[in-house]
């Protein structure tokens, strides 16, 4: 590659490389894949100065992930950096010996990944693998030890002496992020990288996490690379951000200047995919970005953006754009920026569908009890829930709240205790998935997380349609191959995708089988257990866009269960909140996000970092939520409400009772005491 | 960890109770009448009730059950019948056991470390040449059947070079660095056979946690290569290579007939299969036994090793009782 095929993109200039915590200079990187080098970041400049936080955003395979590694020059063996600087404090990465580098990352640098569970040696004690990271700084073994302590106090973990005693698998994911934050700051890094840090976490736990981080960054005066996908979450945390596409950053700014003020039509298209300022299936559809993101290598001698923009010319398809300057540090690679507002937004183009009245499956009473080691582990205690004819029940709560144990009961997975009834337009089926008929099995179906290990890697589109269409209807032959087609073109899916096996398909194509497999019956509920968490905003949204056209036009109910409450918000009627087995706040949308919550739902929803950037009073949840298995007395919330009685919460259990037509909470205060607000003290931040 | 080990060690007296009921049953149920095969064509009817009767094939099947569970706790098995005639059996099986001991062990400490030294270089070098060529080769050398590779061995060393020894046995009252080097090709042959095995598990393992967050991490945290390999790779990655070596020790031990035979070494494989030549069902009987009981405690240890290993192994053995 010479210089004249690609004349150096760095407009954007580097202001004081010796200053900046990581100075990344028109970095040029290839994968070698099967031979030849794919380039992956296309020219990447961005400086984070000292003590400012610098988020990255974009969809997976933009790169973001690519850059933070670049940034403590750590490659896959098939990597190589073409071209540019990385440079810290003045420091030359791309230029370090290996023993310089490991100097560097044991005292001025450190990474946090995404899964705190993956990133702690398994077979390690913590307070070992703690101390670890002051031994490479040259500490001895015994000061080591006296320094992890010091550091786990500092991240505020519950009781860190017995945390240093244990192993990674005794404790729970948000005290091991604690724990590897800990491990992090212990050379109290110029530059901290945090990739992905609350992924895959609870909302109240990202939210603690995330209080963490900004509580530290005040006394660290650490700099903070921070890649996420969750635009919320770069929101509440950054000074500035840099959105990523196809290996380039294509706009830059301050986070309000950026989500407030986009200038990039990626931008644009990455914030009207989500689900925002309280939007609504029955608003309007969300947008979600056409075509697919540029392979890595992929040439692109235009626009990177070109072919997915909305608002693109001939200008756009045959020259390079410039850097064009918004406002002071507000910059994007862009030729008609002005042009910007031209971007479609996502109108209403639908009808409105009513929801029935008539309850179509039914969970009366419903308990189930696990047997553990001898013990009774109530993991349901008494659920009732009605789903009418084309509504959507979400279901949110914390891990561990029994939302999956209420979906698999209902499928007739697992058998609920005695007495518990799911019915069928009034009739009771049998609890047991296999000894259904074929009629009630149909009703229900699920879609999973991860269409990866939902779908058989063997078959290809067309058999797993067919097989669900002859198990669930008795359509043999070529009469479930032509509903296959039927169902395949629902989902929009085109015919030449029902020959392809799953690999062959991308994340949202996948998920869009899983889906054409629930729908392949005619099912009157599909549960769809976190179908979109592992998707990508735009894929996410078109997924969502499918679930909602589906439900208008085929009148299905959804059990949704997500941890995103903006997700659940957009396409919920009613929601319902579970907490330790039990159904704490049920009540329609308006309602839950309108009126007095019960406290447990308060505290969940001020735990969400919103992109919109109105920070509200956030309430946190602190500890961990009580095991099924040794349930609090009294009310279960008790043990870390904010607005805890004494005398009466730990004492009885409170009835789920109505507060309007259909809003119900399970709470012995009464809504004036509900409404005062909560002045938060130690006191009463139990854990 | 306790309750684990006595868990395991009534299993494990459960397996040997099946084993007895089988071995019991095979001179009842096979073809042919076992005391005609030991006492030959021509015995005369009075010889066939005696053999029958020191056989204790008359008895009742539970009465024979008794008695051969009684000979496992008293360690005597009778007399042999053919193979060594009149000696105790007890007293083959041993010497047989303490040469298969030798081999195997010698067997062990060269193909383990070099093995998993294999493994780990492999995934280290994941899809360089150099993983290509550990692995191809390790291939290859499976592929070929151990007493093939002995013959090969033999004919390609032993015959032109005078340091390889077509024997393995060494003549009595040798040097232990004698009796190395008699046992030096059969050694080199399970090596051919289990480097290729041992190294892809190895190398399997090794690239799961170099590929983990938490050896990313430790990079991270300055650590250099060899240290991230000592510190954090090492337990976790050789986990499925424990547990394979274990399940693999037993079969080492009985499955090695061929290349004893090639070798002519007296091994417990060889013992038992000249048992079986010979219908000497005393022999056998307490040659199968060995074996089993040999492979429940390799099993055994190799469990105990990775749950030593690996915390969440020991803890869900707890939970397990």
């Amino acid at each position: 590659m010479t210089l004249e095929d690609n004349p150096p993109s760095s407009e954007v200039v580097i202001q004081d490389s010796s200053t900046a915590a990581l100075a990344v200079d028109d970095l040029r990187l290839s994968y070698t894949v099967r031979g030849t080098p794919r380039e992956v970041l296309r020219g990447v400049t961005f400086e984070v100065r000292p003590g400012e936080a610098y988020g990255l955003v974009g969809e997976s395979g933009c790169g973001k992930s690519t850059t933070a590694y670049a940034a403590l020059r750590y490659l896959p063996s098939n990597g190589q950096i073409d071209g540019g600087r990385v440079t810290s404090v003045g420091k030359e990465l791309t230029a370090m010996s290996s023993r310089q580098l490991r100097s560097f990352r044991a005292n001025d640098a450190s990474m946090v990944f995404q899964d705190p569970v993956q990133a702690v040696n398994p077979v390690l004690k913590v307070g070992r693998q703690v101390a670890e990271s002051f031994e490479v700084m040259g500490l001895p073994k015994a000061e080591a030890v006296e320094a992890a302590l010091e550091a786990l106090k500092r991240v505020r973990i519950a009781s860190p002496e017995s945390v240093m005693e244990r192993y990674p698998h005794q404790l729970s994911g948000g005290m091991l992020q604690r724990v590897v934050i800990a491990m992090a700051l212990a050379c109290d890094p110029t530059l901290l990288v945090l990739d992905e840090p609350t992924t895959g976490l609870d909302a109240t736990v990202e939210a603690e996490v995330l209080d963490l981080v900004r509580d530290l960054r005040s006394e660290l005066n650490s700099a903070i690379l921070l890649i996420a996908h969750n635009l919320g979450v770069i929101r509440t945390m950054c000074d500035r951000v840099g959105v990523m596409y196809a290996g380039q950053i294509v706009e830059e700014g301050t986070v309000e200047d950026v989500f407030d003020n986009p200038s990039h039509p990626y931008t644009v298209g990455l914030l009207n995919s989500i689900p925002r300022q309280g939007v609504r299936k029955d608003d309007r559809e969300l947008f979600a970005i056409p075509g697919n993101l540029p392979q890595i290598g992929d040439p692109l001698p235009t626009c990177v953006y070109v072919d997915r923009c909305p608002i693109a010319n001939d200008e756009c398809r045959t020259e390079k754009p410039p850097i064009s300057q918004r406002s002071d540090g507000h910059w994007t690679r862009c030729h008609r920026p002005d042009h910007i507002d031209e971007v479609p937004e996502p109108v209403k183009d639908f009808e409105s569908v009513e929801i029935g009245s008539e309850e179509v499956i039914g969970v009366h009473g419903v308990s189930k009890t696990f047997r553990q080691r001898g013990n009774d582990v109530p993991a349901l205690v008494s659920v009732d829930l009605g789903f009418a004819e084309g509504e959507t029940l979400g279901l949110v709560g914390e891990s561990g709240s029994g939302k999956s144990t209420l979906a698999k009961t209902m499928l007739g997975i697992h058998e609920p205790d005695e007495g518990g009834k799911i019915t069928l337009r009034g009739r009771a089926m049998k609890t047991k998935a296999t000894e259904r008929v074929e009629e009630s099995i149909r009703s229900i179906q699920m879609v999973f997380q991860n269409p990866d290990s939902a779908l058989n890697r063997s078959w290809t589109v067309r058999r797993i349609l067919t097989r669900s269409i002859t198990k669930l209807t008795g359509l043999r032959g070529a009469e479930a191959d032509h509903r296959a087609v039927e169902v395949a073109e629902a989902m929009r899916l085109s015919p030449r995708h029902l020959d392809m096996r799953p690999r062959q398909l991308s994340g949202g194509l996948k998920q869009r089988v899983a889906i054409a497999r629930a729908f392949a019956g005619d099912p009157n509920v599909v549960v769809c257990d976190e179908p979109t968490s592992a998707l990508d905003v735009s894929v996410q949204a078109a997924i969502l866009n499918l679930l909602a056209n589906l439900q208008r036009h085929e009148r299905t109910s959804y059990l949704f269960i997500s941890h995103d409450i903006s997700v659940v918000r957009y396409l919920a009627d009613r929601i319902a909140v579970m907490y330790v087995g039990r159904i704490m706040e049920i009540g329609p949308v308006s309602k839950i996000f309108g009126e007095t919550n019960h406290p447990y739902t308060e505290a969940l929803l001020s735990a969400v970092p919103s992109v919109d950037g109105a920070a509200e009073n956030r309430i946190p949840l602190t500890g961990e939520i009580p095991s099924p298995a040794d349930p609090p007395s009294g009310c279960v919330f008790h043990t870390r409400c904010h607005r805890a009685v004494e005398g009466l919460c730990e004492v009885t259990e409170p009835e789920l009772r109505e507060l309007s037509d259909g809003h119900s909470i399970k709470c012995h205060l009464t809504v004036e005491q509900l409404e005062t607000p909560v002045v938060l003290t130690p006191a009463n931040m139990v854990g | 960890m306790l309750r684990f080990i006595l868990r395991r060690l009534f299993l494990a007296l459960i397996t040997l109770a099946i084993i007895l009921v089988i071995i019991t049953l095979i001179p009842n149920i096979a073809p042919g009448d076992p005391a005609r095969k030991i006492a030959g064509g021509t015995a005369s009817p009075e010889r066939l009730i005696e053999v029958n009767e020191s056989l204790g094939l008359q008895d009742p099947v539970s009465a024979q059950l008794a008695n051969l569970a009684t000979s496992v706790f008293t360690l005597d098995f009778g007399e042999s019948f053919s193979v060594a005639k009149g000696e105790p059996v007890m007293s083959l099986v041993w010497s047989a056991l303490s040469n298969s001991a030798k081999l195997v062990g010698f067997s062990l400490l060269v193909m383990v470390p070099l093995s998993i030294l294999g493994g780990l270089v492999a995934a280290y070098k994941k899809d360089t040449w150099i993983d290509r060529t550990i692995v191809n080769t390790g291939l290859a050398f499976s592929a070929i059947p151990d007493f093939v590779a002995g013959v090969f061995l033999l004919a390609f060393l032993a015959v032109p070079f005078e340091f390889f020894k077509v024997q393995a046995s060494a003549p009595p009252g040798s040097s232990a660095l004698v009796q190395a080097q008699h046992l030096l090709l059969p050694v080199v042959a399970v090596l051919m056979v289990y480097f290729g095995y041992i190294a892809r598990v190895t190398r399997a393992g090794t690239i799961t946690a170099l590929d983990s967050d938490y050896a990313r991490t430790a990079f991270m945290r300055g650590l250099s290569t060899r240290e991230v390999f000592r510190k954090h790779i090492a337990r976790n990655a050789l986990q499925p290579t424990v547990a394979v070596l274990g399940t693999q020790l037993g079969y080492l031990f009985g499955g090695m007939v061929a290349l004893e035979i090639v070798f002519g070494y007296q091994g417990i494989g060889n013992l038992i299969i000249r048992a079986v030549d010979r219908a000497d069902y005393p022999v056998l009987r307490a040659g199968v036994l060995t074996v089993a009981i040999i492979y429940m405690i390799a099993t055994l240890a190799a469990d105990l090793l990775v749950a030593y290993m690996n915390p969440r192994a020991r803890a869900n053995l707890g939970e397990a009782s």
